[in-house]
């Protein structure tokens, strides 16, 4: 990926992001400022626990958040151009073609009363000037893409005759078709068989290089991000954390939470062993601590970190948010 | 729509108890919170009957006929004013109308609350056991349930004669069967929970499972349902009383009370049959009004 | 010497889908067999020594979870035996199979369904206690309370009821249950994987801290294979209902000899060691247990496939001390 030559026009421009959850007693930010960008051909694995507001980052950038939740601030310039301002019409037809979505249910992008082959076709068709049998074809390359063996009878079957691990693997299959300039995928193998999610890493990694399209993985697995992602964010309590070049963030993570997450997988002791466990769970979002949202669980806070939330530091493209970091090492 | 909306939503959820929400669904909802006030009035002035009001209406010694047929407003003999007129016996209609209350309201809360216990044991019974258990059970149903309910009481009615208890048990006998299917439908999703399997592992017995795993965690909806049917078993009892094979003359429920005014109705003596007539309509509505609220609330299919 | 602890001798679980009136019409007039039953366990042996881990490993479908179920009790096997503490538990009757169901308990996978929503914690983790009279109704307060205290919940939380819970603690008020009717075997059913990533960690080292402190012998069933890795002192590796390969932990990640093994293993992603490596597919599908392939039911995806894989179906042989394995790339290399 060509960061230097494409440094000043980012794909996706994301700034000061904020969505609120409107709940009975208040609104409260599921997504309380975030900043970040997207290169072409880059792939930005967007990580976070449940609740920490990393889906309703994906949907807010394609502006497809409904009540509850509403977006009420922040720039998404896409191309140049702020989705919060485009109209309905407009966004439907980005997202039909340049932005597509992959969901943690493929029933939300399926249509039960169409063919696999049909539905595939017609999303060539609307963006291609090419014949039915060309876009037939190319839906059967993209199954095998994603491993789906015999392709041709797959696409007469419909979305019920698929298990659920196929028909998300098809669902990732139609969001390819296109080569979009994004797709915005959220926990979309979670629930495969890591057999499966392997491939579909390796054939992400293949599109992102080949055709240039840019991708977000929201996914709460370090080690999903770090076999594919170029960069990572890492988001906690709604904000980002800790933000940059995969190498840079896992090998050297300034952020006490992602030295935490990365150090609690069992691959970091001897088998047996007792895991090095972050303790206490992630606040509720309506009772988030005072100034950063870590300092209950985190073992280096200090009485600032009560008292200030801790602004943004930048070390080349390695952005952070903690009053005490780790300090700065050389490669492990 | 999210995991995370989900997750925040929960955040919600678990601050509220089920009955806080579902009493601030009812509040927020002027129709929903007019019908509970107004169900919440008519039982009260059911319950209060014997006192509040000014004659008892089935104590013959206190009726004089004399009053017969008096229009609302006027005073009779005895020195009652009677606001909505008296009957052809000379009775008062409120008076009447009150106990009649009462008639109607208890036949419908008893029978609904005796079909609800059948049905629920019966339908537990075919989920838990299935095979020939469910087979039985669920074709009963089926029968049941392919008759018009109406048709099913007048002739149960007709062979075991009138009265109050026999209306409760005519009625019973017409309604269990929708609870028993529902019943079965929402224990047959609970059973293949984890917490039915962690109970099998601790060699718990079938009666415990069933009464304190399944029941409790499968009722829920019957009982949204049981809320709306109470107004359909006392239109039902209203009915039957009505067409003559229902509750006795001397007890006399609302349906009774229209068709003893029905002949009047025509010669101009609409009070009669009309009071009558007007209370059951508000009763009934107010009773669906909120029982539909309550489905909403809990999110359940109607039967 | 002594007898194995527990034992699954030759054991089957087939599932057999109700026939519709219209299949048993056709299968009445002679038209067609009986449907097909889904074989999720199909002849297992595997033993289990008194205080070891064994890992099970599989991909969904495998019939790990069903494995699980038939170990304790809650399904009982289509064909074999299951054996605990030298007997084989169908036998079992009255005291004996109360026994053996509450010395051989489940902690399940969903934290949301594995609890009763409308019993309290206090009720729910008593609830064995209190009904089979286990301890003195004075006492079922106490050791409620004891074993809370030990799967680090507050006593506070007697009262709640589990909607009030996250995740991570529905997971210990599930523990705490199994633990307190004092089993001596826990058969574990992914009991991290609905659990965030900073949470499984203070799940896993409290499996571990309470098989320490109590001495439990587990089976801990799961997809996630650097879990399995860790806890484990033997794994075995399952797919489409049968072991394919069993060994010492340290030894089958090391060296994995079935060809599934290899492929799984290589599969994992991990966020320490390799980072955007090649990748090598597994081909094709996993295919329906409801029709597995003859022979190996690898056979299909598997780069060494050799004609008599599709033929004859390898049994698990000893290939190593410690490791068994059931493919005929072994079974052959061991005759020659």
């Amino acid at each position: 990926m060509n960061a230097e030559f494409t440094q000043d026009a980012p794909l996706l421009d994301v700034q000061g992001l904020k969505t609120v959850i409107h709940l009975p007693d208040g609104a409260w930010p599921a997504v309380d400022g975030i900043d970040f960008t997207v290169q072409r051909g880059e792939v930005l694995g967007l990580v976070g626990e449940s609740g920490s507001g990393k889906s309703v980052t994906g949907f807010s950038i394609v502006q497809l958040m409904d009540s509850p939740a509403e977006v009420i601030a922040g720039r998404v310039l896409f191309n140049n151009e702020d989705l919060r301002l485009a109209s309905e019409e407009r966004l439907r037809s980005l997202r039909g073609n340049r932005i597509a979505m992959i969901f943690q249910d493929p029933l939300m992008t399926l249509n039960p009363v169409l063919s696999i082959g049909e539905q595939m076709a017609e999303a060539i068709l609307e963006h291609r000037d090419v014949g039915r049998q060309e876009a037939l074809r190319a839906a059967a390359d993209a199954l095998v893409r994603v491993g789906i063996s015999l392709p041709e009878a797959r696409l007469r079957q419909y979305p019920h005759e698929f298990s659920g691990g196929m028909r998300q693997r098809v669902a990732i299959a139609t969001a390819m078709l296109n080569a979009p300039d994004l797709i915005i995928a959220d926990e979309p193998t979670t629930a495969l068989d890591v057999t499966i999610q392997s491939q579909i890493l390796f054939e992400v990694q293949k599109l992102a290089r080949d055709s240039g399209t840019a991708v977000i993985w929201i996914t709460h697995d370090l080690a999903v991000v770090a076999e594919l992602a170029d960069r990572v964010a890492v988001m906690y309590s709604g904000r980002i954390v800790e933000i940059g070049p995969v190498d840079e963030v896992l090998d050297r993570s300034r952020h006490p939470y992602t030295l935490g997450l990365l150090r609690s997988s069992a691959a970091m002791v001897e088998p047996g062993q007792r895991l090095n466990q972050i303790n206490g769970m992630a606040p509720r979002i309506d009772a988030r601590p005072s100034g950063c949202p870590f300092r209950t669980r985190c073992d280096r806070a200090m009485s600032i970190c009560a008292e200030q939330d801790p602004t943004p530091t930048i070390d080349g493209r390695h952005g952070f948010r903690c009053h005490n970091p780790m300090p700065q090492r050389d490669a492990a | 729509m999210t995991a995370d909306i989900e997750t925040f939503a929960k955040t919600a959820e678990a601050n509220t108890p089920l009955r806080m929400q579902v009493l601030r669904n009812i509040r927020n909802r002027p129709t929903a919170s007019g019908a509970a006030i107004a169900i919440a009035i008519l039982v009260l002035l059911a319950l209060l009957a014997p006192v509040i009001t000014p004659q008892n209406p089935y104590d013959l010694a206190s009726l004089s006929v004399m009053d017969n047929r008096l229009a609302p407003g006027e005073t009779g003999m005895t020195g009652i004013t009677y606001w909505l007129g008296t009957d052809a016996q000379g009775r008062d209609m409120l008076s009447a109308i009150l106990y009649g209350l009462r008639t109607s309201l208890l036949v419908g809360l008893t029978a609904t609350a005796g079909a609800l216990a059948i049905g629920s044991v019966a339908g537990l019974l075919a989920a838990h056991f299935g095979g020939a258990v469910d087979a039985l059970l669920m074709r009963i149903v089926d029968f049941m349930l392919g008759f018009p309910s109406i048709l099913v009481a007048l002739i149960l009615l007709s062979s075991i004669g009138r009265g109050v208890d026999k209306v409760v048990v005519a009625i019973m006998l017409v309604q269990w069967a929708q609870y028993a299917r529902l019943m079965r439908a929402a224990a047959l999703v609970e059973r293949r929970k984890e917490y039915i399997e962690a109970a099998l592992n601790f060699g718990l017995p079938t009666r415990h499972i069933l009464l304190f795993h399944l029941l409790p965690n499968s009722i829920g909806s019957v009982l949204v349902v049981a809320s709306i049917s109470v107004a359909s078993a006392i239109t039902l009892e209203a009915t039957l009383s009505f067409l003559g094979v229902g509750v006795p003359v001397t007890q006399p429920s609302l349906g009774l009370l229209i068709a003893n005014g029905f002949e009047f109705l025509l010669s101009g003596q609409y009070w009669i049959a009309v009071f009558p007539g007007i209370a059951l309509v508000l009763l009934v509505m107010s009773l669906n009004l909120l029982g539909d609220r309550l489905r909403r609330s809990f999110n359940v299919r109607g039967p | 010497m002594s007898e194995t602890f527990f034992e699954l001798r030759d054991v089957s679980r087939y599932f057999r889908s109700k026939p519709s009136l219209t299949q048993r019409i056709v299968t009445a007039l002679g038209r067609t067999g009986p449907p097909p039953a889904l074989r999720a366990v199909d002849d297992v042996t595997l033993r289990i020594r008194a205080g070891e881990v064994v890992g099970l490993v599989g991909e969904s479908g495998c019939g790990k979870s069903t494995l699980a179920r038939v170990a304790t009790g809650i399904l009982p096997p289509s064909a074999g035996e299951v054996f605990y503490k030298g007997r084989p538990v169908t036998e079992l009757t009255g005291k004996d199979r109360l026994n053996y169901l509450l010395k051989v308990q489940m902690v399940f996978q969903d934290p949301y369904a594995s609890l009763n929503p409308r019993m309290k914690v206090g009720q729910l983790v008593g609830e064995a206690l209190r009904v089979h009279k286990l301890v003195p109704k004075n006492e079922v307060g106490e050791r409620t309370r004891g074993v809370l205290k030990e799967v680090g919940l507050d006593l506070g939380y007697m009262d709640r009821y589990p909607h009030q819970f996250s995740g991570g603690q529905r997971q210990r008020i599930g523990i705490a249950r199994a633990l307190a009717v004092e089993p001596d075997f826990l058969v574990c059913d992914e009991p991290v994987s609905a659990l965030d990533v900073s949470i499984q960690a203070q799940v896993i080292n409290l499996f571990m801290d309470v098989r320490e402190r109590r001495g439990l012998t587990y089976l801990f069933v799961s997809h996630d294979l650097g879990v399995v890795r860790h806890i484990s002192d033997r794994v075995a590796i399952m797919y489409l209902g049968r072991i394919v390969e069993i060994g010492t932990a340290a030894e089958l990640f090391a060296k994995p000899a079935h060809p599934y093994s290899q492929a799984l293993i290589r599969a994992i992603p991990s966020a320490v060691t390799r980072r955007r490596r090649a990748f090598t597919p597994l081909k094709g599908e996993l295919p329906s247990a409801l029709s597995p392939p003859p022979g190996c039911a690898f056979h299909p995806r598997c780069e060494h496939a050799m004609p008599i894989c599709r033929e004859v179906r390898p049994p698990l042989v000893q290939i190593s001390p410690d490791r068994s394995a059931a493919c005929h790339l072994h079974s052959t290399s061991e005759s020659v």
